[in-house]
């Protein structure tokens, strides 16, 4: 049908089939690189990575904080168990909530990009970075106001 | 799936929630910061009131339902195969309904 169309208006089919089918492969063909180790993201790019992976990271302790809280609310003996967690703990959950926090600002970003605020390139990677640093300057904070 | 949690619906689900958790954590959070609680009697008073327990009840639904959408698209990304993709979805689901029974149980069933 193709062939016959293109007769009809005296077009050499065979080529035209051909370099479209070429064409085509091409595209299928086109050198993918994704080398993770060897790609250098954007900053953009670690903040959106980073915010999968701190949502991964919230969603597998879950169970571990409703074992706190419901140990701290076992009674006296459970609260005080809870109240003195050995370092090695407190550490991890100091690195949970540098994960709230980062999760927390980058997706106030997204909800500001999703609004068309920051959406060009230099705001972007401006409030990339300033999400990056506010993260761990919150976790930081809050240490030092806890101590 | 037009009728269950994809598309415009859980995106805008995800960012309904977020927002809610949000306004909870900046609550919780000042509270603890500039309210600590003095002894196990006073933390108890907290959570068993009326009002931290009702919040908390909306903080774990946004949760859990932020958690599947999130979780559902990292799965859908990253896990082709078939099987696989089923699988991991419904240990997914399953985890967070067990988060979620035992969050109520703490949560609203006082012991």
């Amino acid at each position: 049908m193709k062939q016959a169309l293109f007769l009809f208006v005296g077009l050499d089919a065979q080529s035209i089939l051909s370099e479209h089918d070429a064409m085509t492969k091409k595209s299928h063909n086109r050198p993918v690189f994704l080398d993770l180790t060897r790609i250098q993201m954007p900053i953009p790019a670690i903040v959106s990575i980073l915010h999968r992976l701190t949502g991964l990271l919230l969603i597998l302790m879950v169970p571990f904080l409703l074992c706190l809280l419901e140990t701290s609310l076992s009674g006296s003996e459970g609260y005080a168990s809870v109240m003195s967690l050995s370092l090695p703990a407190l550490l991890v959950g100091l690195f949970v909530i540098w994960g709230l926090f980062h999760h927390l600002f980058s997706g106030i970003r997204f909800l500001l990009i999703d609004l068309d605020i920051g959406v060009d390139r230099a705001t972007a990677r401006g409030s990339a970075a300033a999400v990056l640093a506010a993260g761990v300057v919150a976790t930081i904070l809050l240490l030092v106001i806890w101590l | 799936m037009s009728g269950g949690l994809s598309g415009q619906r859980a995106w805008l689900l995800q960012r309904l929630s977020a927002a809610l958790m949000v306004v909870y954590l900046i609550y919780v959070v000042q509270h603890l910061l500039f309210r600590p609680p003095t002894d196990f009697a006073a933390w108890q008073t907290w959570w068993r009131g009326g009002f931290m327990a009702l919040s908390s009840t909306f903080f774990l639904l946004a949760l859990i339902l932020h958690a599947w959408v999130g979780g559902r698209d990292i799965i859908l990304d990253y896990v082709r195969p078939l099987g696989a993709r089923i699988t991991m979805l419904c240990l997914l689901g399953a985890f967070l309904i067990f988060c979620t029974l035992w969050a109520i149980r703490i949560l609203l069933v006082t012991t």
